[in-house]
């Protein structure tokens, strides 16, 4: 099923996915042993200098949202798992789970980066910034605030991502074009069609300034 | 999806890295951005043993004026040659292509190093690189050699790095005055890769004819190619739109074309001629305004 899955890859996409396997099996030693064997053991030994981790687990060290986290895992652990499955930050959405989609989007020291498709182990000494961070609970992000204002999501399964992705552009485009809206969010795909709510989003949080945690409307002030 | 298990190492030099490549041969695989690499990973279709994790080595990420000539650092992201204010003015073709690759998640991980090891037949880079004339850097135990970007791309994926090379650098001349450049790309709709994409770079003589033009195609056959035909058709021409057209008409000649659900040959050899005629005209239109200008 996975092999099925995975003739559909998103990739260059100009011969059709089966040459392209048949290729990668024939052509392996061309690219390094894309094919190498199915054993868990490692064979050669570690290099002195170089500790090597893994195959099973390891400890590994997340910064996520200001916090240190030790948790134990196989490298092969991507952080978009790390997050769900060992640390229950389940904010993040796992759909594609190879880089096409957007739904697993959390910023990695401050650039959007699709959770999936980096190893958890990869992702230490970084400062992971996750949708959780963009509420405290009573109070939210403009780009929440503006996501509900504007009717940007529907079933939400693609939202967190989404709005991760809105927020990332923002702190770098503080005044943006709508066509720079566009280009900067083609990163997230959406199934329910709320693209253009979302890029009214986008453009309504620009003008509410700052990135700053506020109160929804009506809502008391916990915090003032 | 999960990928088979491996060892993960994470050298802190290139030395160190080179030396666990080698030991490594078949088994292991050099990981950069992973964004080639651990989808298909995950799709099973590549099962190292050990990932050789370069992103830690901090000198191989770099971006280098050096005389007339720009380096970069193999693990230099998309992003930041996107974003480079130095490469903006020495070399704009580079910004403009990073530009074109992917989404803002992609070009935040992805390398321009991995790209050209992995040579995605629809990836960007090949383009660029074969129309700046660039070098690529190959270092392993055996010493380092500097690889001609016309030599580099092989076959569909393949390339002239031996298996127990890491991809260090990439370098090529900046843009000379009386010259310009440019991408031009059509994005596959669902995919974002290259159904094409068409380099140039022309550079201009002292009476405004074209002195040389160099043409990188990506996205029509197994790999990025140099469209020779073209080049020899604008070599010492004045550029009229009647000689462009003319020029353009061989950018596909004797390249085997992919054909797919999205594009048959046919079309994808239309598309090379289209795109590589807009992709002269843009150059030539800069070539035009930086001669003008100084
Ligand atoms: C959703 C999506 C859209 C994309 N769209 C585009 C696009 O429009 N255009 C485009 O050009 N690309 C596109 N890409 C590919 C992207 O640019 C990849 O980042 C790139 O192809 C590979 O670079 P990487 O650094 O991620 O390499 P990795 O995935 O880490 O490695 C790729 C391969 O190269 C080898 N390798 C990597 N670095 C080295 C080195 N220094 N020396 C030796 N071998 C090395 C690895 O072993 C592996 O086999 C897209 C990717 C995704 C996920
Ligand atoms: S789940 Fe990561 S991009 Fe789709
Ligand atoms: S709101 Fe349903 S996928 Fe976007």
């Amino acid at each position: 099923m996975k092999d099925k899955r995975g003739t559909s890859r998103k990739g260059g996409g100009n011969r059709n996915a089966l040459s392209r396997r048949d290729f990668l099996r024939a052509g392996a030693t061309v690219s390094g042993g894309l094919l190498a064997g199915e054993s868990r053991a490692i064979s050669a030994p570690a290099a002195p200098e170089t500790q090597v981790l893994g195959p099973d687990e390891v400890p590994v060290t997340l910064r996520i949202n200001g916090t240190e986290n030790n948790v134990h895992m196989e490298p092969r652990v991507t952080l978009l798992d790390a997050l769900r499955n060992h640390l229950d930050i389940t904010g993040a959405k796992r759909v594609c789970d190879r880089g096409t989609c957007g739904a697993c989007t959390v910023m990695i020291d401050g650039n959007p980066t699709y959770s999936c498709s980096v190893l958890a182990i990869e992702a230490q000494g970084h400062e992971i910034t996750t949708i959780e961070s963009l509420s405290d609970g009573t109070r939210f992000d403009p780009v929440i605030h503006a996501f509900v204002a504007n009717d940007a999501q529907q079933c939400g399964f693609c939202t967190p991502g989404f709005v991760m992705a809105c927020r990332a552009f923002l702190n770098k485009h503080p005044h943006p074009t709508l066509d720079q809206v566009k280009k900067g969010l083609s990163g997230n795909l959406c199934r329910c069609g709320t693209y253009h709510g979302v890029e009214h989003a986008v453009l309504e949080a620009a003008g509410m300034g700052h990135a700053g945690v506020m109160a929804p409307p009506g809502a008391p002030d916990r915090k003032s | 999806m999960i990928t088979e298990p491996f060892g993960y190492h994470a050298p802190k030099s290139l030395s160190e890295a080179v030396r666990l490549v080698a030991q490594f041969g078949a088994d292991g695989k050099v990981l950069a951005g992973g964004h080639s690499l651990i989808p298909l990973m995950k799709l099973r279709l590549a099962s190292p043993k050990h990932l050789v994790d370069i992103g830690g080595i901090s000198d191989l990420s770099y971006i280098r004026e050096d005389g007339d000539e720009i380096q970069i650092g193999a693990t230099t992201t998309h992003f930041r040659i996107e974003s480079s204010d130095l490469l903006k003015t020495k070399c704009p073709l580079l910004p403009e292509t990073a530009g074109e690759i992917g989404d803002a998640q992609v070009r935040n991980k992805g390398t321009m190093g991995g790209s050209l090891a992995h040579s995605d037949p629809a990836g960007d880079w090949p383009a660029a690189i074969l129309a700046l004339d660039a070098e690529i850097q190959a270092v392993s135990a055996r010493g380092e050699r500097w690889i001609p970007a016309r030599e580099f791309f092989v076959d569909l994926l393949a390339t002239a790095l031996k298996g127990d090379e890491i991809l260090t650098a990439i370098r090529l001349p900046a843009l000379p005055s009386r010259a310009g450049d440019a991408y031009l790309k059509l994005h596959h709709p669902a995919s974002g890769f290259a159904v094409v994409g068409a380099a140039a770079r022309l550079v201009l003589g002292e009476n405004g004819s074209i002195e040389r033009a160099a043409l990188g195609i990506t996205g029509i056959g197994p790999k990025a190619y140099r469209a020779a035909a073209v080049e020899s058709a604008l070599a010492g021409k004045s550029p009229t739109t009647k000689r462009l057209e003319e020029a353009s008409a061989h950018a596909a000649d004797g390249v085997d074309a992919n054909s797919d659900l999205y594009a048959s040959a046919e079309y994808r050899s239309h598309l090379a001629r289209v795109y590589t005629r807009r992709a002269i005209e843009k150059a030539l239109e800069r070539a035009q305004e930086r001669t003008d200008g100084r």
